[in-house]
């Protein structure tokens, strides 16, 4: 099956002659979470708005099931709805009438059942008379998505849709993405919430001063950079490591009551059974131990430090 | 790294032709339609003041330009000089109004970012146009004949050419209404929004004979007046009223016809390379 989504080559040069995209080349499945993960600056919402036709890419070749955004662009723009990062909605109209004003714009015919529908999934719909202006910043960002979601589009753009939002709408938020992909809309999301795209997405981008230096399955992702961390609750606890322990990277924690050992469960050998050995040659008790995988905010972290 | 095209696919597994939206055709009108109701919409939720106004402003010009000028000019070319003047002063309200109005429409999404939603949409530059222009130039034209209307409490006003006097009225409209937009779209603060209205359209309606003719202006003058295209246009509007003319109709067309062209050329460039609308 071709790819809902294709980005081949894509750079974007902004007027100052700041690189903002390099050489990305992405393709999306139909009916995948896609998340893309990057520190302030890296270049995201850059490349969603190149596919969106906000940006005007420098050099590239998109295109939305296969129509290309410039040249087709009536065809690829319909089908593509965009959740913007900031909260830019209109003051003085009404919901009902900027979500309406949306569904026109992009060329649907009018459909109110529709409409309502998406209020009452979003749970506005008791707002529908309300100015925008008298909403609540969570309000406004459910109205982002109405309007993003009122022509029905196959691919959606979320660029990060959970900023500033409590957790309980953060939970009805996940709860709408899947939904929308059971129906088998495509949705790509941006966020600084590695809980999130670990939550959430089928496979993990991450983008970093401009380039995509890492697409991955997300269990695949943390499988592979995955590091474990071994805890030793003491019996006794130590005020510093005994001798004999140097050809491991230890830490004392809990005041001396714990000894912490990171590994890498890629690695051929871990360290851990010599580890326990030799504490038991050193006569070290422990009470308890346990391991603990990385999340994938610890990859994450990793990641754009060590590629710096 | 391992192979980073590698995919899982959860969703059903119909195939990715997307029939139901091709049905955005060769013209987008349900777009247009959408911005040009948004428009409207807004007018209407202030009509009393976008109409109070003008208004209010028509009934100061006839006061002090009517009663208090007419009693010494009696007439111009067998016109009262209160008649004389709504020609005028109606151009003069359909310039102002009509690049303040498509200006501001344009303006005020940029400003506040919403102009994404518009930019994302399948929606050609040209749909865009008639849309946002089409909405600033009625607003224009009601207010022209809203002014028309007011001027017959104070004056009596004959309209030889009631066809041609419409027909200029939305010409003009549209034409400035486009000048407004491509202001609109220039412009990056509220202070330049205003900037061109007051530094040169403004001078030129009053220089341009919309209070009186330009033969009773000093022959050096006269000559330098006919390099001002407000001239044109204020002429031929005039000529639509009482057949009197400052020059002919056929130049006064020709100049409102070439402004248009010249704002045309103006907004397609500007959508063409995206100007201060895309980065
Ligand atoms: N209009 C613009 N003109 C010039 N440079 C820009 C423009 N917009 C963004 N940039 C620059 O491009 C780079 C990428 O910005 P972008 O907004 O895409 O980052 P981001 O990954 O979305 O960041 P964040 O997580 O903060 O939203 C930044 O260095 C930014 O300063
Ligand atoms: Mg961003």
């Amino acid at each position: 099956m071709p790819p809902v989504l294709s980005i081949r080559n894509l750079n974007k040069v902004y007027k100052g002659g700041l690189a903002a995209l390099t050489n990305i080349d992405l393709e999306i499945e139909k009916g995948e979470i896609f998340a893309l993960l990057g520190p302030n600056g890296a270049g995201k919402t850059t490349l969603i708005n190149a596919v969106c036709g906000i940006v005007t890419p420098s050099t590239g070749e998109i295109t939305a099931a296969g129509r290309n955004i410039q040249r087709d662009y009536r065809a690829a723009r319909s089908m593509i709805g965009l959740v913007p990062q900031e909260l830019t909605t209109d003051a003085f109209e009404t919901v009902w009438d900027t979500v309406t004003f949306s569904r026109g714009l992009f060329g649907r015919a009018p459909n109110p059942a529709f409409i309502e529908q998406i209020l009452k999934d979003l749970s506005l719909h008791d707002k529908r008379k309300s100015r925008i202006m008298e909403l609540s910043g969570g309000m406004k960002r459910r109205v982002m998505i109405a309007k993003a979601l009122s022509h029905e589009p196959e691919i959606l753009f979320l660029d990060e849709p959970t900023a500033g939002v409590d957790v309980e709408l953060r939970r009805d938020m996940w709860k709408m993405v899947r939904g929308l992909r059971e129906r088998g809309v495509t949705i790509i999301l941006t966020t600084h919430y590695i809980e999130e795209a670990e939550e959430m997405a089928d496979r993990v981008g991450v983008i970093r001063k401009g380039k995509l230096i890492l697409v991955e399955e997300k269990t695949e992702l943390m499988k592979k950079l995955g590091k474990k961390k071994l805890t030793l609750h003491l019996a006794e606890p130590m005020s510093a490591l005994p001798a004999g322990l140097e050809d491991w990277d230890l830490a004392l924690g809990k005041n001396g009551g714990e000894l912490e050992y990171v590994f890498d469960t890629q690695s051929g050998r871990t360290g851990v059974s010599a580890l326990l050995r030799r504490l038991t040659e050193l006569g070290v008790q422990f009470r308890d131990l346990d391991t603990h995988s990385s999340s994938l905010e610890d990859i994450f972290v990793d990641l754009v430090h060590e590629n710096a | 790294m391992a192979d980073t095209t590698s995919t899982t696919t959860t969703g059903p597994t119909e195939s990715v032709t997307h029939i139901a939206h091709a049905q955005v055709g060769a013209f987008n009108a349900y777009g247009v339609w959408a911005i040009y109701r948004f428009q409207m919409a807004r007018w209407f939720r202030t009509l009393g003041e976008s109409l109070a106004t003008p208004v209010i402003t028509t009934a100061l010009y006839f006061v002090v330009f009517g009663s208090a000028l007419g009693s010494r000019i009696n007439e111009v070319g067998g016109v009262p000089f209160g008649s004389f003047i709504v020609p005028g002063l109606i151009m003069l309200s359909l310039f102002t109004n009509s690049i303040f109005n498509a200006s501001f429409g344009i303006y005020f999404p940029k400003f506040t970012g919403t102009i994404y939603e518009v930019l994302s949409a399948p929606i050609s530059s040209l749909e865009i146009v008639i849309g946002y222009v089409g909405a600033a130039a009625t607003k224009s034209v009601m207010l022209g004949l809203v002014i028309l209307g007011t001027a017959y409490f104070f004056v009596p006003v004959q309209v030889l050419h009631p066809v041609a006097m419409v027909a200029i009225l939305f010409l003009v409209s549209f034409t400035f209404s486009l000048f407004g937009f491509a202001i609109g779209i220039w412009a990056q603060s509220f202070e330049q929004l205003n900037f061109i209205p007051m530094l040169i359209v403004t001078p030129l309606t009053f220089l341009g004979g919309a209070f009186y003719t330009i033969d009773m202006l000093p022959p050096g003058w006269r000559d330098i007046a006919l390099f001002n295209p407000v001239v044109y246009l204020i002429s031929g509007f005039r000529w639509t009223f009482f057949a009197l003319q400052d020059v002919s109709l056929a130049a006064s067309l020709g100049a409102t016809f070439g402004f248009l062209l010249v704002c045309l050329g103006v907004v397609a460039w500007m959508f063409k390379t995206g100007y201060r609308l895309k980065n």
